[in-house]
C-alpha cells in the first residue's frame, strides 16, 4: 500500500492525558497502574483508570452522557486533536471524512447501572436508561461523528481487543477507495464491572501488578483509555501508516493458538502489504497481555517471523490491558517511539520466562527508530498488527 | 463517493427471518408470487460447528451460522477462503441482560462461556473455527445502519484488498426490560457472498455510492414489517431486486443522515 499520512494522534490513558505525559511517562518508568476502588468492584486487583475526567456531559452533548462518553470527550479534547479536524473539515469538506472507532463494551457500564435502579414492581428499566446513545456498540463512533461534525462513512468495530487497531485498516480501504479523502480513527474502552468479573470468571485477572513475558506472570490488569489519529493523505508531517495485517486464528474463542499461527500470517500480512522485511523493523509492540498463554504464543509467533533479535515489549505494565481501545494505546505508544527515539522496555518484568525466546526488552533503550509493529489480538481469534514509520 | 474502480460481484445469498427462512424458500415471496407468511423461524442448528462449540453457540450465532450457512449453498467458493464482515447492531442483548443481571446479584458471578461468547464478533469467531478460515475477519456496528455499513466494508474489503468476502447481517430480540429500551422485533439474518470474479452463479454486478435519497420502502405490508422491525432486515429491498432479477438501485439507511445508494447490474 501507499504509506498514509498520519496528521495528528492522541491518547488518554492511566499514564496521563495527551501524548506529553505519556512520552513522560515510558521515559521515567512509571506504571499508570493502581491499586484502588472502581464502582463496587470487590475484585483484589491492579486497575489502569484514568485521572479527572469523569465529568457529565451537559448541554448539547448531555444526552450522551455515560462513562465511555465522558472518556471520548475527555481524549478529544488532548494535543489539539479538535483543532487538526478541523484544518482538515476546511480542506475536505465534513462530509468527505469518515468516522472508525473501536470500542469492546461501549456504554455497558451504564447498562449495569440502569440494571440496578430497576423499578421493583414493574421490573422496567429507569427512564434515564436510553441505549442508542450509551450501551449500543455503534454509539461510541456516532458521539465521534457528532460531536465533530464529520459525515462521512461511519461505523465501529467490535472485535474486543484488536477492535481499535482494526480501524487502521477500515479507514485506509475507505481512503483507497474514495469512500472518503480522510478519516478519523480511534478507540474507546472504559471501565465497567462486566469485563472486570467477566475477565475474572476466566481467571485471567491477577491480583498482582501486570508483569508481561516474566517468570511468574499470571493474567491481566484491566485499564480504560480513549485515544485518535487523523489520517489524511493529503497532509504533511513525518508519520505514515506503512500496513496492515488482519487475519483469525479459527482456533478457539478465549485462548490463542499455541502455535501462534494466525498471529505470525498478521505480521507477515502487514510486512507484505508494505512491502517491507522484517529486518527493516526496530521494534515490535507486543500485544503481551500478561497472561500464560498469550505472551508465550505471541512470542512464538513473533519468532516465526523475525527471528530472535528484534527488540519487543508489551506496554500492558504501564497501561494496562485497556481491551477495545489497546489497538489505538499501543498504535500511539508506536508512534511515540519514532518520534522520540525511545524503545521502552517491559515494565514489571522481573525475570523474564526462559520459555519465551522473543528479543524482550529489560530496560529502555535510545535509538533511531525508523519502522515499528504493533500487535493487537482478541477473543474470537481476531489479530490484527500494524505498522507505522517515518515519511520517506 | 466516487464509484469502484473494480466492479464487485453478488454470487450468493442467504436469508433467515420469519416466514422467510432461506434464500431458496423466500424468493416467491419477495417476488409477490405468494404471501410472507409470519411464521416463526426454527431453531437452526450449526451444522459445520464442532461438537464443543456447538454447545456453546448462542441464539445469536446460530442466526447469523443460518443465513451464513445458507448463502454457502450459492457458491462454489470455499468458505475457507473467504473474508468475512459481520454486521450486528446490538450482537446478543440477551448475554448483556444475562451479564448486567449477575450483576447486581451477590455474589456477583458471570458465566465463563457467557461472558466469551459476549464480544460482539463471538459469532466470527464461531464461523472461523466452524470452516477454519484464517482470512480477514471485521465485526461492525452501525445501528441501524448495520447492513449497509456492512456492505459498504465488505465492498472495500472486495475492491482495495482483492478478498472474497462473506458478509453476514444478524440481529435478534431482547429479552426484557432491555427489549423495550431496544425493541428489535423478529430475529433476522442476512448474508451475502461478494466476488472480485464473475462466475456461472454470479447474481449481479454491485456498485455503491453515497447519496442524500430517502430509504427504499417495501409496498407490501408483511415485509415491510419485517424490514423496519430489525436492522439485518433493512436488506430486504436489495435482495427484492435479487430474487427477481430487476437489476436497478435500493436506497439501503445509513446510521446518519447520507444512505447508501446501491446499483444492481446485469454482470
Amino acid at each position: 500500500m501507499k504509506p498514509l499520512p498520519i496528521s495528528a494522534y492522541t491518547v488518554s490513558s492511566a499514564l496521563g492525558a495527551g501524548h506529553a505525559a505519556h512520552a513522560r511517562a515510558l521515559q521515567a518508568g512509571t506504571s499508570g497502574l493502581r491499586k484502588l476502588t472502581f464502582d463496587t468492584n470487590t475484585l483484589d486487583c491492579w486497575l489502569g483508570e484514568v485521572r479527572d475526567f469523569d465529568v457529565a456531559l451537559t448541554g448539547s452533548l448531555a444526552h450522551w452522557d455515560c462513562r465511555n462518553h465522558r472518556l471520548a470527550e475527555f481524549a478529544l479534547n488532548q494535543d489539539g486533536f479538535l483543532d487538526a479536524v478541523a484544518a482538515c473539515v476546511r480542506r475536505h469538506g465534513a462530509a468527505r471524512i469518515g468516522v472508525f472507532i473501536g470500542t469492546s463494551t461501549s456504554g455497558v457500564h451504564h447498562t449495569e447501572l440502569a440494571y440496578r435502579a430497576r423499578d421493583p414492581q414493574s421490573n422496567a428499566l429507569p427512564d434515564w436508561f436510553v441505549h442508542r446513545p450509551t450501551q449500543n456498540i455503534f454509539s461510541v463512533a456516532d458521539f465521534v461523528a457528532q460531536r465533530l461534525g464529520l459525515g462521512g462513512p461511519s461505523f465501529a468495530i467490535s472485535t474486543a481487543c484488536s477492535s481499535s487497531a482494526k480501524v487502521f485498516a477500515a479507514a485506509r480501504r475507505a481512503i483507497a477507495a474514495g469512500a472518503c479523502d480522510a478519516a478519523v480513527v480511534g478507540g474507546v474502552d472504559s471501565l465497567c464491572l462486566t469485563t472486570l468479573y467477566g475477565f475474572n470468571s476466566l481467571q485471567l485477572v491477577s491480583p498482582d501488578i501486570c508483569r508481561p513475558a516474566d517468570s511468574a506472570r499470571n493474567g491481566i490488569s484491566i485499564g480504560e483509555a480513549g485515544g485518535f489519529a487523523l489520517l489524511d493523505p493529503h497532509a504533511d508531517g513525518g508519520l505514515r501508516l506503512l500496513g496492515y495485517g488482519e487475519t483469525s486464528d479459527a482456533y478457539h474463542m478465549s485462548s490463542p493458538d499455541p502455535e501462534g499461527s494466525g498471529a505470525a500470517a498478521s505480521m507477515r500480512a502487514a510486512l507484505a502489504s508494505a512491502n517491507l522485511e522484517p529486518a527493516q523493523i526496530d521494534y515490535i509492540n507486543l500485544h503481551g497481555t500478561g497472561t500464560v498463554a498469550n505472551d508465550q504464543a505471541e512470542s512464538r509467533a513473533v519468532c516465526s517471523v523475525f527471528g530472535t533479535a528484534t527488540p519487543c515489549s508489551s506496554t500492558k505494565g504501564w497501561t494496562g490491558h485497556t481491551l477495545g481501545a489497546a489497538g489505538i494505546v499501543e498504535s500511539v505508544i508506536s508512534l511515540l517511539t519514532i518520534e522520540n527515539d525511545l524503545l521502552p522496555r517491559s515494565l514489571n518484568t522481573r525475570s523474564k520466562d526462559p520459555a519465551i525466546e522473543a528479543n524482550i526488552l529489560l530496560a529502555n533503550r535510545s535509538t533511531p527508530v525508523l519502522r515499528v509493529l504493533s500487535n493487537s489480538f482478541g477473543f474470537g481469534g481476531s489479530n490484527c498488527s500494524l505498522l507505522f514509520g517515518k515519511a520517506a | 463517493m466516487k464509484p469502484a474502480t473494480k466492479p464487485i460481484f453478488i454470487e450468493a445469498v442467504g436469508l433467515a427471518a420469519p416466514g422467510l427462512p432461506s434464500w431458496q424458500q423466500a424468493r416467491a415471496a419477495l417476488r409477490g408470487e405468494q404471501p410472507c407468511e409470519n411464521t416463526p423461524l426454527p431453531p437452526h442448528t450449526p451444522a459445520l460447528l464442532p461438537a464443543n462449540e456447538r454447545r456453546r453457540a448462542t441464539p445469536a450465532i446460530r442466526l447469523a451460522f443460518q443465513a451464513a450457512e445458507d448463502a454457502m449453498q450459492g457458491t462454489s467458493i470455499p468458505a475457507a477462503n473467504l473474508a468475512t464482515v459481520f454486521a450486528s447492531s446490538d450482537a446478543d442483548l440477551g448475554i448483556i441482560h444475562r451479564i448486567s443481571l449477575a450483576l447486581t446479584a451477590s455474589p456477583r458471578f458471570i458465566s465463563p462461556t457467557d461472558f466469551h461468547n459476549s464480544v460482539h464478533n463471538a459469532a466470527a469467531g464461531y464461523w472461523s473455527i466452524a470452516v477454519g478460515s484464517r482470512a480477514a475477519s471485521t465485526t461492525i456496528s452501525a445501528y441501524d445502519g448495520s447492513f449497509a455499513a456492512g456492505l459498504l466494508e465488505a465492498s472495500l474489503l472486495v475492491e482495495v484488498d482483492a478478498c472474497d468476502v462473506l458478509l453476514v447481517a444478524f440481529d435478534l430480540p431482547a429479552p426484557e426490560p432491555l427489549h423495550a429500551k431496544r425493541p428489535i422485533a423478529h430475529p433476522v439474518a442476512v448474508a451475502l457472498v461478494l466476488t472480485q470474479q464473475a462466475t456461472a452463479k454470479t447474481l449481479a454486478a454491485l456498485s455503491c455510492a453515497t447519496t442524500m435519497e430517502p430509504e427504499t420502502l417495501l409496498p407490501d405490508a408483511a415485509l415491510e414489517s419485517l424490514r423496519s422491525g430489525n436492522p439485518a432486515a433493512r436488506a430486504l429491498p436489495l435482495l427484492q431486486r435479487l430474487a427477481a432479477r430487476d437489476f436497478g438501485r435500493v436506497i439501503l439507511p445509513n446510521a446518519n443522515s447520507r444512505n447508501l445508494a446501491v446499483d444492481l447490474h446485469a454482470p
